[in-house]
């Protein structure tokens, strides 16, 4: 038989490894549901099921494309081939801006309408996601 | 033009001091003559001339000295002077620099300080610090030279950034390199002594010191950055969940970690592997730190636009780093057997133990959910992020028996303790959890895991503050600090549960109006300023007390860059911060309002100053028991 000790050292061992295994798994699982994943207008286009999760949409905001009233404000987001429309409730960037790039977080509605929850901020006007400069520069 | 010149030298002049000193004390490593009377000359001689190379760069962005690209890049005639200096550090070559200022300051004051420790324990560690320090001059000479020469000279620079020029971010970048790099010091130190093989009681006195001060740095440049972003970006929170900020939490949660174990070291002589493991750590995440953030890799609210160039430089640099440090912990270290199983369950030192393992927990759940959308970018060039749900998810059922931990750790003993006389433990534990639930009920919250949180974080405040009036002044640095903490908690949970947010466009003259408040656009005046007009709105607010307060938040813009930025106007009281932004959507006449009401606010930032204040407490008593 064992010693004691051994036996307590073994089930140090078997607590510290179970343990870890656990943790890993929580954070995975975790990631998998919080993850929030970008997509150009061309991306949402080619799905072939709607999102139901959260996303990102990244691009430029069409040109003449931002009408607000007081309670909501919509405008298109373009990746130059294909657009999207955003409604958005909500508080708005310093940088958002007709012609210049933007993200919105929310949800899809369908192909062409998009809910948006959350409009991202940028720092710098020649700063542009690296994202957004991605999806514009497929075309 | 002259200053750049002068500049530029001074740095190569300090990189050469800094092989010279690497090649001495390698050859004269027995020799304690050297040390007093050479090497401490020489290591303020780099200091100078990194000190020289900083001012002249200083000079520069004040004369608005456009030959320079640095200044071209970053500053502007126009600027006020404050910016001027302040955008010294505000953009990459700067700031780099900066840390080259404290990492040749640090080793300087280090040299000077250290009186009772082996000569070549002191020599080591100015090896080791030489390589950072040699790494880093390479790194700024070579990749991102502060004083590359512009010809034709340009008449205008760029200007800085706007939403840079600010009181709280002048000085933030500074105060947070302060305890960066700090932690520098306390990497090579402990490299050295385990080299040496003289991790002891003493060498933990001695350390602990450092260790303490690059702590109440970061915690305080932590602060100022989040006071910051939660006037000037408008978004009305402190903490985003940000990469960039994420990547300044990681090294204080490896930091504080690293405190509570030198602790344990100075008294018993254990867990010296996790102090060994927890300074490479600090300093290696740091460094990370420091790479994410300047070279564009992280998708991130924060990015500025950066150069990828510079990341490989930095990773290989880190490798290096990190490769030695694990070769000198593997070969050299060998832990002391005697003492090292000697845990019972119920001490201090277990329950430090403890909070160390979630500690380190908490350290995974950030460092995972910063690197992972990098990781998947690199892999799978799928695009995501990782959000604030995520993390409040993994970290606040974790933070209950981390709060209570952090409660009755104190109380027991080293060594060995038992239960005689905790008899009010128990008590203060009820209590705690009769108030959490009374509270929670009167504003009808009934979220369980915020009654159990909010009960172990009252239960800590509780036990702190018995602490004051019963224990007076033993232990008082880390009752401060503990007690900051639960504060923090408790400020924060509140915060969150009883924030109230309105968002909704208004032309002027126009009336929002809901149950609970009634915001009239009254005015607009403008003003203009040297360098930015702006549109002032003026506001009259009512909630359903009646209560009238007036707010006239601000939208700036700057003529150099043309940037606008919203001035948030914010009422702050030791209750609740009124908090209103606005911004005009392009080509409309409605303006964009948001109005918040957050309780406790100010707690927030008072807590974060309590908790540094238990280490600077800690900092002075041990310089008087000297």
């Amino acid at each position: 038989m064992y010693g004691r000790k051994v036996k307590l050292r073994f089930l140090f061992v078997v607590i510290i490894f179970s343990t870890l295994i656990l943790t890993t798994l929580l954070i995975l699982k975790s990631l998998e549901e919080n993850v929030v994943y970008f997509q150009s207008p061309t991306d949402i286009k080619l799905l072939n099921e709607l999102e139901k999760n959260k996303i990102r949409v990244g691009g430029m905001v069409k040109k003449n494309s931002i009408s607000i009233n007081a309670k909501e404000l919509n405008f298109i987001i373009t990746d130059q081939k294909n657009e999207i429309n955003v409604t958005y409730s909500g508080a708005v960037p310093n940088l958002f801006a007709e012609g210049k790039g933007v993200v919105a977080e929310g949800f899809l509605k369908d192909r062409n309408f998009f809910s948006a929850t959350k409009i991202l901020a940028k720092h710098d006007e020649n700063y542009m996601p690296p994202e957004v400069k991605e999806a514009l520069g497929e075309k | 033009m002259i200053y750049s010149l002068v500049g530029y030298y001074s740095l190569v002049l300090g990189l050469i001091v800094g092989l010279t000193l690497f090649y001495f004390s390698f050859k004269n490593f027995n020799n304690a003559t050297i040390l007093n009377s050479k090497i401490l000359s020489f290591t303020f001689l780099q200091f100078f001339f990194v000190v020289i190379s900083f001012l002249c760069l200083i000079f520069s962005f004040v004369v608005s000295d456009f030959s320079n690209e640095t200044v071209f890049n970053n500053s502007h005639t126009t600027k006020p002077l404050f910016y001027k200096i302040s955008g010294t550090w505000g953009n990459h070559e700067g700031s780099l620099l900066l840390w080259l200022l404290v990492l040749t300051f640090f080793i300087f004051i280090f040299l000077l300080k250290t009186k009772n420790q082996p000569t070549k324990y002191k020599i080591l560690t100015l090896v080791f610090q030489q390589v950072i320090i040699i790494g880093f001059f390479i790194f700024l000479i070579k990749t991102s030279n502060p004083f590359n020469y512009l010809f034709p000279i340009p008449v205008e620079g760029l200007g800085l950034n706007p939403i840079l020029q600010d009181p709280a971010l002048a000085i933030h970048p500074p105060i947070l390199y302060l305890g960066y790099v700090g932690s520098s010091i306390i990497f090579s130190s402990v490299l050295s002594a385990t080299a040496l093989k003289m991790i002891s009681i003493s060498w933990a006195t001695h350390i602990k010191k450092w260790i303490l001060t690059s702590w109440i740095f970061l915690t305080l440049g932590i602060l100022l950055g989040s006071i910051w972003a939660y006037y000037e970006l408008g978004w009305g929170g402190f903490w985003f969940w940000d990469p960039v900020e994420n990547v300044s939490l990681m090294p204080w949660l490896a930091l504080t970690t690293l405190l509570h174990c030198i602790m344990v070291l100075e008294k018993k002589n254990i867990l010296s592997s996790w102090t060994i493991i927890l300074s490479i750590a600090t300093f290696t995440l740091s460094m990370c730190g420091t790479f994410l953030v300047r070279s564009g890799i992280l998708n991130s609210v924060h990015t500025f636009a950066n150069d990828p160039e510079r990341g490989v430089f930095i990773l290989i640099f880190l490798f290096i780093l990190i490769f030695l440090s694990l070769f000198i912990f593997f070969f050299f270290h060998k832990d002391n057997e005697k003492n090292s199983n000697q845990f019972f369950w119920l001490s201090k030192e277990t329950s430090i133990l403890i909070n160390n393992w979630f500690m380190m927990y908490f350290l995974s759940v950030v460092l995972i959910g910063t690197v992972y959308p990098i990781f998947l970018d690199v892999i799978s060039s799928e695009k995501i992020s990782v959000g604030p749900p995520f993390y409040h998810k993994l970290i606040m059922p974790f933070l209950i028996p981390f709060l209570l931990m952090m409660a009755i750790g104190p109380k027991l003993k080293w060594i060995k303790s038992d239960f005689e006389n905790k008899f009010y433990l128990i008590c203060l534990l009820l209590i705690s959890i009769f108030l959490a639930y009374f509270i929670l009920k009167s504003f009808n919250q009934k979220i369980l895991i915020n009654t159990i949180l909010i009960s172990s974080a009252l239960y800590l405040f509780f036990i702190t503050i018995r602490d004051f009036f019963v224990k007076k002044y033993k232990n008082l640095s880390q009752n401060i600090s503990h007690f900051g903490f639960s504060l923090l908690i408790l400020s924060i949970l509140f915060n969150n549960l009883f924030s109230s947010e309105v968002i909704t466009n208004l032309k002027l003259g126009e009336t929002f109006e809901n149950s609970k408040v009634n915001i009239y656009f009254e005015s607009i005046d403008s003003k203009k300023s040297k360098n930015y007009d702006s549109i002032i709105a003026n506001f009259i607010i009512r909630n359903s007390n009646g209560e009238e307060d007036k707010l006239s938040p601000e939208l700036r813009i700057y003529n150099q860059p043309v940037i606008a930025t919203s001035e948030a106007d914010i009422k702050t009281s030791l209750i609740s911060d009124k908090f209103i932004v606005v911004n005009l959507v392009q080509n409309q006449d409605y303006f964009n309002v948001r109005y918040q009401v957050k309780p406790l606010m100010m707690w927030i930032w008072i807590s974060v100053i309590l908790i540094s204040f238990g280490g600077l407490i800690s900092l002075i008593k041990k310089n008087h028991e000297k």
